[in-house]
């Protein structure tokens, strides 16, 4: 996966402690010294804050040999794989949360990925582009092309995206499949996540992206 | 290989090191039933262990390596098998590790094997001497860690069959492993690889000189079998593309093709020396012995056909690393290895080294293996509180 290039540059770095603002996000859901499993984790950006800040022993799945041999070269434990086909490989509840970032539009079969997910995780931290921002819509609606934001940045000939939903989308297949949403930021193209605007069914106008802290009915 | 009396600190002419004799009171209990005892097991150290003797690391060899992992070679002269991961300043540091390297059970230099005399008889061992397996190898390692009185090994680190008994270290002795790099391996060898192996055997077997193994007694060594084993084997650890790089269809010495049986193309000339060069250092009987245990390795079916039991609990630290070229150990039998640790949820790290030099690539200059592996273990180093002086 890909994933962490769909990431608007200017959130690629700097900001708070050295890590992405929606990394950023992320973290703050994961309670200390727990253990997590990070899908497409990247160089192990995720991984490194949240050992460092919260103590979190953290593994992680990563497909470029690049980003996993800078995770290993970090001591991260991080093996090389993709979320459609390595989560099978993982027991039952093996950790507390398990974290795909920016990463579910690409899978193959981001409903499965999902279920495995918490099933391997008693928590899941899914993060994603909002298709209905309103940009996207505009683009579509007054251009009649595909829309390019800084969250969706390649062309359509180019994107990994392969499973683009919006905010209730979302929701939806919660609701369908049995997922208590615990927790749901959306943030702005900015990285704003305060306001009106940004609360209820109007995230799904004005989020660009959006974080979600999920868990089994009944788990 | 003359046998000798062991002797501690000199072990000409098979080199610097040592040998120790084990199991004199309590024999080694093989996997083939029979007990062995007394055995010498050769090996050579490097670096100092420390106090509380937590930094030693155990190296691993592979079917045709030797304890001479960083020393010049006492029968080839050239530089020892390991000399770009294991030294001063190197991945696997002698300034800050102890490194232990054992010649296997069944070897031919200095540990109890074929070409070793039979106390019983005086006359050297052949074929009966037992069959011995991974598991064997490793149980004899482990008596001699307690020899040295080392409790846990802060690293075992090996390729290929090295890889193997890695996992067999990790499985049968967890708590003496605190972390665990198996390299180029697989948890049991394939069919493709006993055929491969069984090539090498029969053309031993074919040797008029073997004698049913016994060719010491009639003062000749099946050279021309061992040195074909040798060159079917050698393809198995190159890749098409190493191959195609270093010789393509290069003629030999000549300017065009003669038409005949001679030594025609480079890449035959390349082998045959190959072939001769391993006769002068490797006993053939060592090699079906060594070929043999390679085959016999199913971890698996040590716990009942679940890989994934054999590490149920661990605490050691893994990582795997593959080559993209290797179709000897390819990348899916590693993942093999991954997917039972990651099912047992044990730590786990692997990558797959992109390069086109084949199985050989773990004993060749890979800068990427060398950065993740030095990641690695400096991160167990400081998990396992070895960095004071560094940090």
């Amino acid at each position: 996966m890909n994933d962490r290039a769909l990431t608007p540059p200017s959130q690629k770095s700097g900001g708070h402690k050295d890590i992405r603002r929606d990394l950023l996000l992320i973290a703050e859901m994961v309670a200390p010294k727990s253990r997590l499993l990070d899908v497409g984790c990247g160089d192990g950006a995720l991984l490194e804050y949240l050992a460092r800040e919260k103590d979190v022993d953290g593994r992680g799945i990563e497909i470029r040999q690049s980003g996993v041999n800078a995770c290993v070269a970090r001591g991260l434990s991080v093996i090389q794989g993709d979320a459609d086909t390595d989560l099978p490989d993982y027991p039952d509840a093996a950790f507390d949360y398990v974290v795909l970032s920016l990463t579910l539009q690409a899978t193959k079969n981001p409903r499965k990925v999902l279920h495995e997910m918490l099933r391997i995780g008693r928590r899941a931290i899914v993060s994603f582009p909002n298709f209905a921002y309103w940009p996207v819509r505009l683009q579509l609606l007054l251009g009649g092309r595909m829309p390019m934001t800084a969250a969706l940045d390649d062309p359509w000939y180019d994107t990994q995206n392969i499973h683009l939903c919006t905010i209730l989308d979302f929701d939806d297949l919660c609701a369908r499949d049995g997922i208590v949403v615990e927790q749901r930021i959306a943030v702005d193209g900015k990285g704003n996540r305060e306001g009106w605007k940004l609360q209820g069914n109007l995230a799904n106008i004005f989020g660009a992206q959006a974080v979600y802290l999920l868990r089994r009915r009944g788990a | 290989m003359s046998a000798a009396t062991p002797r501690l600190h000199s072990l000409d002419p098979i080199g610097p090191g040592h040998r120790v004799t084990l199991g004199e009171t309590l024999p080694l209990k093989l996997d083939c039933g029979l007990d062995l005892g007394p055995y010498q097991v050769a090996y050579t150290t490097y670096g100092r262990l420390n106090a509380d003797k937590s930094n030693a690391i155990l190296v691993c060899h592979a079917l045709t390596g030797d304890q001479h992992v960083a020393n010049t070679h006492p029968v080839t002269g050239k530089p020892g098998w390991w000399v770009s991961m294991v030294g001063p300043g190197k991945v696997i540091d002698t300034d800050r590790y102890f490194v232990i390297c054992t010649n296997v059970l069944g070897g031919c230099m200095g540990s109890s094997g074929p070409a070793e005399i039979d106390p019983s008889s005086g006359k050297p061992y052949g074929l009966r001497f037992p069959v011995i397996t991974i598991r064997d190898m490793v149980n004899a390692q482990a008596m001699l860690l307690d020899h040295l009185g080392i409790h846990q090994l802060f690293c075992v680190i090996g390729g290929s069959m090295g890889g193997m008994q890695v996992l067999q270290w990790a499985a049968s002795y967890p708590e003496r492993v605190f972390a665990a790099i198996p390299i180029a391996t697989a948890a049991k060898h394939s069919a493709q690889n006993i055929a491969f192996h069984e090539v090498g055997r029969q053309a031993i077997y074919a040797d008029p000189n073997w004698n049913k193994g016994d060719y010491f007694d009639h003062g000749v060594i099946p050279r021309n079998g061992l040195a074909v084993a040798r060159m079917a084997a050698h393809i198995t650890y190159l890749s098409e593309a190493a191959l195609h790089r270093k010789f393509g269809r290069n003629l030999q010495n000549r300017e065009r093709i003669t038409y005949g049986f001679e030594t025609e193309f480079q890449v035959e000339s390349y082998l045959l020396h190959q072939g001769s060069t391993f006769v002068d250092r490797f006993d053939a009987n060592s090699y079906l012995y060594i070929t043999r245990a390679m085959d016999y390795f199913d971890l698996a079916a040590q716990a009942g056909g679940n890989l994934a039991a054999v590490f149920q609990g661990t605490k050691t630290r893994f990582c795997v690393v593959s080559f993209t070229s290797d179709w000897l150990f390819p990348t899916s039998e590693n993942k093999e290895i991954v997917r039972a640790l990651n099912a047992a949820a044990a730590n786990v790290s692997f990558v797959e080294i992109e390069t086109d030099k084949g199985h050989d690539a773990f004993l060749l200059d890979e800068p990427e293996m060398f950065r993740t592996l030095k990641g690695f273990l400096d991160g167990c180093a400081e998990v396992r509180g070895l960095n004071g002086s560094q940090t």
